[in-house]
């Protein structure tokens, strides 16, 4: 039977821009979490990886509560884009930030404070501002450790599955993304849909994970 | 003008200095965890004191009574870091230009360009740091420093790692940067030559505190305290006992080596005070023995000897090292007997 491609694609695009936005977002909160002290880091710190140790049926539960079209995030969303936000492939994308993002923020953190801090010493010493040293030369210098970062958030994205089914649902064409294909598909008795996208799937991680490997033995070279 | 007092308490180290840098090179020098390196951090910002106050010029960089405490970025410290700390992404033109970003743009590559051809830049300006010399690098650094008109420029070893070549390069451009700028300088070393090279005033550090201040040539000629006649190497130190004190005749008798030799009276010592001396390599009088030693010599025993740069080393017995011109054509030392004499000029009483 015709393997109906449209769960990858939209897997492809939810992980693409999920990515896109948890990086920005987590080397926001990375270069928050990698400055001095201040009240409240730990609790940050914690808050930002407590979706790690949830299970994602938890996590996607309370994703639901909060963004659900009873919430109050839930009606601004609706008030602003005129439809609700769970069970949309936008609800997907929320998902897969909050899968990447704990281990985004962890990655660039650990990438930022690698860079040696004599450089952002020398950049306070000349009179350049926080943010012009983290723009001009902590960010630059931790770049390739960062982009390493962003395509395993990508991998990760690409794999959510709980989270998604949990807030997103399961709408084929709309909101299936590729994990919860193959699930539908083993479920359904499909074998050859599974397996097809099973080794699409293995082979996209596999080449991600060479890409983010070559990248990051650069940066320590 | 820094005026600077600076209390830090560490687990095993506390740094407590105080001092004033003018006009000039202000040396700090001290052994490895002697507190050098706090004490500049401390000044440009990156470590924050417990107690003090530092002043540059009249304004208040750091107050712990008034809880003043200038970011890095406010404090006007030009800082050239041990390994120069150039941006390794950046050209050394994109270096430079960091450092007067905040001009307009025509008078941004006016000073840089100026910057490039008064420290010999010019072929290496569109290379990144990786793949410039040692020397280039150490130039491009203060060049960078001094681009952002800083009111003091802090160094720190500035010339480790450097060959004495390169050294000397850097003293010149050292030595051109105070006669063009009016900013105080701090450097860090623990090289005695260096200290000669740059003049100016020295503070010797030790264990985070300052135990002697001075000219180079004075601090050497008179070391305060035992400790930094050692940090220096460069004399004998043997315990004596004042046998005698002759203020009339500006005399005193030595117990030193278990021999009694003629020293100078030593004011505010006592008959009977047991003190160290003090006595340069170089001051050792010696000369191979045949027959009895003279009035004011020791007879020892030679345990090697070798060639250096300054000529021959003798060691003897019980420590005592004569460094001297070379003679006969730099011959080995065979004599194992010899006399060696302490001029009583040059012996000089520390406090311990």
């Amino acid at each position: 039977m015709p393997i109906d491609w449209s769960p990858l694609w939209l897997s492809l695009r939810v992980a693409a821009i999920s990515t896109a936005i948890s990086t920005g977002l987590g080397l926001w909160l990375a270069w928050v979490l990698a400055r001095n002290d201040f009240r409240g880091r730990e609790a940050l710190d914690a808050a930002i990886t407590l979706p790690l140790v949830l299970p994602p049926t938890v996590l996607g539960y309370y994703l639901l509560v909060l963004l659900g079209r009873e919430s109050a995030l839930g009606r601004v969303y609706e008030w602003a884009f005129g439809e609700p936000l769970v069970f949309t492939w936008q609800a997907a994308v929320v998902a897969a930030i909050f899968h990447s993002l704990p281990l985004l923020v962890k990655w660039s953190r650990a990438a930022l404070e690698s860079v040696d801090h004599t450089y952002e010493r020398a950049a306070r010493s000349l009179g350049a501002s926080e943010w012009r040293t983290f723009w001009r030369v902590s960010l630059p210098l931790a770049s390739r450790s960062i982009f390493a970062a962003s395509a395993l958030a990508f991998a990760r994205a690409l794999g959510d599955f709980g989270v998604t089914i949990m807030i997103a649902g399961n709408i084929p064409g709309r909101t299936q993304t590729v994990s919860v294909a193959i699930y539908d598909a083993v479920e359904s008795g499909n074998g050859a849909v599974a397996r097809t996208l099973v080794i699409v799937v293995s082979l996209t991680a596999i080449a991600i994970l060479t890409l983010a490997n070559r990248v990051s033995r650069r940066a320590a070279a | 003008m820094l005026e600077a007092k600076i209390r830090k308490r560490l687990n095993s180290f506390t740094l407590d200095v105080e001092f004033r840098a003018a006009a000039g090179v202000t040396v700090l020098f001290g052994a490895s965890g002697a507190g050098k390196t706090m004490t500049l951090d401390s000044i440009a910002g990156f470590v924050h004191p417990d107690e003090g106050r530092i002043l540059l010029d009249g304004a208040i960089l750091f107050d712990a009574g008034a809880k003043v405490d200038l970011a890095p970025q406010e404090r006007n410290c030009g800082y050239v870091f041990q390994n120069y700390a150039l941006f390794p992404h950046m050209t050394l033109r994109e270096n430079l230009l960091f450092a007067v970003e905040k001009l307009a743009r025509l008078e941004r590559h006016c000073r840089v360009n100026e910057a490039i051809e008064k420290f010999k830049l010019g072929e290496a300006a569109s290379r990144k740091p990786g793949r410039l010399s040692g020397g280039e690098r150490q130039r491009a650094s203060i060049a960078r420093a001094l681009l952002a008109s800083p009111k003091l420029l802090l160094l720190d070893e500035p010339s480790r790692g450097l060959d004495a070549p390169l050294r000397a390069d850097l003293y010149e451009a050292l030595r051109q940067v105070r006669r063009d700028f009016s900013t105080p300088i701090l450097l860090v070393t623990h090289d005695l030559d260096e200290c000669f090279a740059l003049g100016g005033e020295m503070l010797i550090l030790r264990e985070g505190r300052i135990v002697q201040t001075g000219a180079p040539a004075s601090v050497v000629a008179k070391p305060a305290t035992l400790e930094v006649a050692r940090l220096l190497g460069l004399y004998n130190l043997l315990p004596a006992e004042i046998v005698t004190l002759d203020p009339q005749n500006d005399a005193s008798v030595l117990r030193v080596l278990d021999r009694e030799i003629a020293g100078r009276y030593y004011p505010g010592r006592l008959k009977g005070d047991r003190v160290w001396v003090s006595i340069p390599y170089s001051a050792v009088r010696a000369r191979p023995l045949n027959g009895k030693p003279a009035a004011n010599e020791i007879a020892v025993t030679l345990e090697s000897s070798g060639p250096t740069s300054a000529g021959v080393r003798l060691e003897f017995e019980g420590g005592v090292i004569a460094e001297s011109a070379p003679q006969e054509g730099g011959r080995e030392w065979a004599p194992r007997e010899w006399a060696i004499e302490f001029p009583a000029a040059a012996l000089h009483v520390l406090s311990k």
